[in-house]
């Protein structure tokens, strides 16, 4: 069992420099694109159009460059739980603004 | 339960001991799961830091809008966009370079992070022409010209130095944690059967990366 001697980091999981490569490659397409389609008026859409871009960034980010995606459980559950709780923020404040 | 838990971790040192094939520094019990944990716990707390930074935006911008998308264009989109892609290199380079360390190859490791660290500086040095030609152009809290601009606007820039500036101290704490862990690699205090600190200082330069991410859009594209 290698879980008996896991402070030794010898049985982690090892990404390719290839597949990091790509992944740096679809991030920069993804600005690229970001970039072009703000300066189309989509008139009130635009924001939510960036925030989109913007949040298939931060996924690619945090699923490969941070290993989101070879985690345990515990830390994807958490993480999730953490954005909810961010969104449920957000989400008030709008009703707030909005109800105003 | 607990006595279960520390049966294990006595067995556990056990284990170690029989496998003897490494330095006593590497044998010393740690904990990886452990310390990646709480580096995560670590970072969600800065993600409501500057999500509550955000939430500001989001309600100022719902009631200064046209003001705010007037302020955005007020900004160099190209210099946004050169940082943008200098952090995600680096955020690639630091990723490489825990492969790196895997495969055992501690100089491609090292060169990797020291180009990170490279384009860190010069993010920063970016960020200090892109304040001080605004700061030239009286845009700065408090100015003559500020007082005379609407609430929007002043509002906008506020944000603006406020959350870039605190984006710049995560990027000085960043290279700090890279320039220690380079250190570390150096002296053979992280090496591929022990780099949780690599991994650790990775996932801070990440998050600084992520939170560029959203701060690009929302303050230089808004159009």
């Amino acid at each position: 069992m290698t879980g008996n001697i896991d402070h030794i980091q010898s049985d982690a999981h090892i990404q390719s420099y290839g597949k990091l490569l790509g992944v740096l490659a679809i991030l920069l397409f993804l600005t690229a694109l970001t970039i072009i389609v703000s300066r189309i008026h989509f008139g009130g859409a635009n924001i939510w159009v960036a925030l989109i871009v913007a949040s298939v960034k931060s996924s690619f980010v945090l699923l490969f460059f941070m290993h989101l995606k070879y985690e345990s459980i515990l830390i994807k559950a958490s993480f999730l739980a953490t954005i909810g709780f961010l969104s449920i923020l957000i989400g008030f404040m709008f009703w707030d603004v909005a109800f105003r | 339960m607990i006595v279960n838990q520390s049966d294990s971790n006595y067995t556990d040192d056990k284990t170690c001991d029989a496998v003897g094939s490494h330095t006593d520094n590497e044998n010393k019990h740690y904990d990886i799961v452990g310390s990646r944990t709480g580096m995560w716990l670590f970072l969600y707390t800065e993600i409501m830091l500057f999500g509550g930074l955000f939430v500001l935006y989001a309600a100022y911008y719902r009631m200064y809008t046209a003001d705010f998308t007037g302020a955005g264009k007020e900004l160099d989109i190209l210099m946004g966009s050169i940082n943008t892609v200098m952090l995600l290199v680096s955020s690639f380079a630091v990723a490489a370079s825990i492969t790196a360390i895997q495969k055992k190859s501690r100089k491609v490791a090292l060169a990797f992070l020291g180009f990170a660290l490279f384009l860190g500086a010069m993010f920063l040095v970016n960020k200090y022409f892109e304040w001080g030609h605004k700061i030239d152009l009286g845009i700065f809290p408090n100015s003559p010209l500020m007082e005379d601009s609407s609430h929007g606007r002043v509002l906008f820039f506020s944000l603006y130095y406020t959350i870039t500036a605190l984006h710049a101290i995560h990027i000085i704490i960043g290279m700090t944690l890279l320039a220690v862990t380079m250190a570390f690699i150096m002296t053979d205090k992280v090496t591929e059967h022990k780099y949780v600190l690599l991994e650790n200082a990775g996932l801070y330069w990440h998050l600084v990366d992520l939170i560029w991410i959203f701060i690009f859009p929302l303050f230089y594209l808004i159009y």
